[in-house]
């Protein structure tokens, strides 16, 4: 449930549920909204399976046809190996900073504001109000004040911090600061939504118990938010790996800070190089469903929504 | 906590505050820049760019099919992603957990994936890429967040009440028009909304269907590579203060709501 606590998933208080029916109203209101998921989202996978498996036809120029051609896997991934590992070490690193800004800002929220309700609600509209702003605009602030003429390279060379020639932007460091940045509220969410519940006695409860406020954090609040911890890392992890927005040259990247979904874009819908495009797809795909069945996995089904 | 415990989060938190808002205080701050063309230093300030926001060629244009794209996809995500919310609250029925997990995995699934996926099933049916093609795609996102937010709602729905309903006679079309739904609309609301936002916003999915129409975020990928007018920055401050106040009113409405409730 803590998964889609930034849709708004845990605020509303459950009460005991109706015994379900079976009836075939059920199939009535399932079947419109089923179908077009199949059809709009198995399918486009099933075609990214025929399409990754595809040759180029001999005859045309740019076209391809259907084949069994699984040696496309092979070549992108030799090709685009150190993508790959790039997109997972800046997602992983983007996610653990997002966590260490993110965890205490929900604490913050959902613990220390209790007191104050009002405040608190204000407090979770600075934290989703980013979304209200085209995240490319967002994006593009941050670009321009790393620039060369912008605030902080000035601060940083009147220092010396930054060598004369050497820019900010460009860099791992702005992809990696871009992608924590605009990721952040899906950190903050879940977690607040794991510690807006927590019952504050057992936590004066540890106090009275001697426990030290490292204890009562490392005992008590740490076990109690770890299903916000883990749906936020994912709800973070997953949008970091696939972006190309931070990592692209126009934004907060560079050539050689590409992206796995850089290379995708770029051999979709700029080389038209569909095959190779579906295969790297298919196997992000591959990645991210390793980990959300492991997460499945500790959650079981009925906790998804 | 206390003592020095109590200080230090409340300063770490008002700092990280700052970060989230300074790109937004940016933006909105270069929809006042005296720019002739490109909007990258400060000029001075004006407030003409808000008065010609339509001047910058493409923008409104874009800004127009974006409104559109959101309004529908937002009708038709939220009309199936409300029928599912209830039919998983209150029937039993087989495939319980495939439907849970086709309805769970396109959020778990990156963008990128999403649209290249798309774009791949549209490029072999043979349908042209456009605005029609976008709406598709936006639905199909938009519907699963849809079926959370609004399911939240129907599981903290009393029961009782529409039992009532059915024992003064109440036809189910009458119950479920007079009862239900007017219960369901703060959560249908909430989805339609976030739907929309969602919508409003997307780039990548967009990107990889759009084909030749323009939409808004797709019009400042292109523009950021000759420099983003400062009309662009104007249309999304506007669209940024019309949804805070909306959030806003809601936030405040529910507050009185509630201690309205509270002091019955």
């Amino acid at each position: 449930m803590a998964f889609t606590a930034f849709a708004g998933g845990a605020s509303a208080p459950a009460v005991e549920p109706a015994a379900r029916r079976r009836s075939p109203i059920a199939l009535f209101l399932l079947l419109p909204g089923i179908f077009y998921l199949v059809l709009f989202f198995v399918t486009p996978l099933i075609s990214l399976v025929i399409t990754s498996l595809q040759e180029p036809d001999p005859l045309i120029f740019g076209q391809y046809v259907n084949a069994f051609n699984w040696q496309n896997y092979v070549s992108v991934m030799e090709q685009y190996w150190s993508h790959a590992l790039r997109s997972a070490g800046y997602a992983a690193l983007a996610t653990l900073f997002a966590l260490l800004i993110g965890f205490p800002l929900a604490y913050f929220i959902g613990i220390t504001l209790r007191p104050y309700p009002l405040v608190q609600s204000l407090a979770l509209v600075l934290v989703i109000a980013p979304f209200f702003i085209s995240f490319l605009l967002r994006t593009l602030a941050w670009k321009q004040i790393f620039s060369v003429e912008g605030p902080v390279a000035g601060i940083l060379s009147s220092l010396g911090a930054l060598p004369p020639g050497a820019t900010i932007t460009g860099t791992t460091f702005s992809v990696i600061f871009g992608l924590t940045y605009n990721f952040i509220p899906f950190m903050v969410l879940p977690i607040y939504a794991t510690l807006v519940s927590l019952d504050l006695r057992l936590l004066e409860a540890s106090n009275d118990l001697y426990g030290s406020p490292a204890t009562t954090f490392r005992t008590v609040t740490l076990p109690l938010s770890a299903a916000g911890v883990m749906s936020g890392t994912l709800l973070t992890f997953i949008p970091a790996a696939g972006d190309y927005i931070n990592a692209s040259r126009e934004f907060l990247g560079a050539t050689d800070t590409a992206m796995i979904g850089n290379v995708i874009e770029a051999n979709f819908l700029v080389l038209q190089n569909f095959p190779a495009a579906a295969a790297l797809s298919l196997i992000l795909m591959a990645f991210i469903l390793v980990l959300v069945a492991a997460y499945v996995k500790r959650s079981g089904t009925e906790d998804l929504l | 906590m206390k003592g020095f415990g109590k200080y230090a989060i409340w300063a770490y938190s008002i700092m990280a505050f700052v970060f989230l808002l300074i790109p937004i205080a940016y933006t909105v701050a270069f929809s006042f820049n005296d720019s002739r063309r490109t909007n990258i230093i400060w000029n001075g300030f004006t407030l003409d760019n808000w008065f010609t926001v339509c001047e910058a060629q493409g923008v409104c244009e874009a800004f127009g099919n974006s409104l559109l794209i959101g309004l529908a996809a937002t009708v038709l995500a939220t009309t199936l992603g409300t029928m599912i919310a209830i039919a998983l609250v209150r029937y039993r029925f087989k495939f319980r957990n495939a439907t849970t997990l086709l309805i769970f995995l396109p959020m778990a699934t990156p963008e990128v994936v999403l649209g290249a996926g798309l774009a791949a099933q549209f490029l072999q049916a043979g349908v042209p890429k456009g605005i029609g093609t976008v709406i598709l795609a936006h639905t199909l996102f938009c519907l699963s967040f849809v079926v959370v937010t609004v399911r939240s709602r129907v599981v903290s729905l009393n029961p009782a009440l529409e039992e009532a309903g059915r024992d003064l006679y109440a036809s189910p079309v009458q119950v479920f028009w007079r009862i239900t739904f007017p219960m369901l609309l703060p959560g249908i609301v909430a989805a339609a909304l976030l739907s929309f936002a969602l919508s409003f916003d997307d780039f990548i999915i967009t990107n990889f269907n759009r084909g030749a129409d323009v939409t808004f975020p797709s019009y400042i990928y292109t523009a950021a590579a000759r420099g983003i007018p400062a009309e662009a920055n104007v249309i999304a401050s506007a669209v940024f203060f019309l949804a805070i106040a909306l959030v806003l009113i809601a936030q405040i409405s529910a507050g009185i709501r509630r201690r309205r409730l509270a002091s019955v």
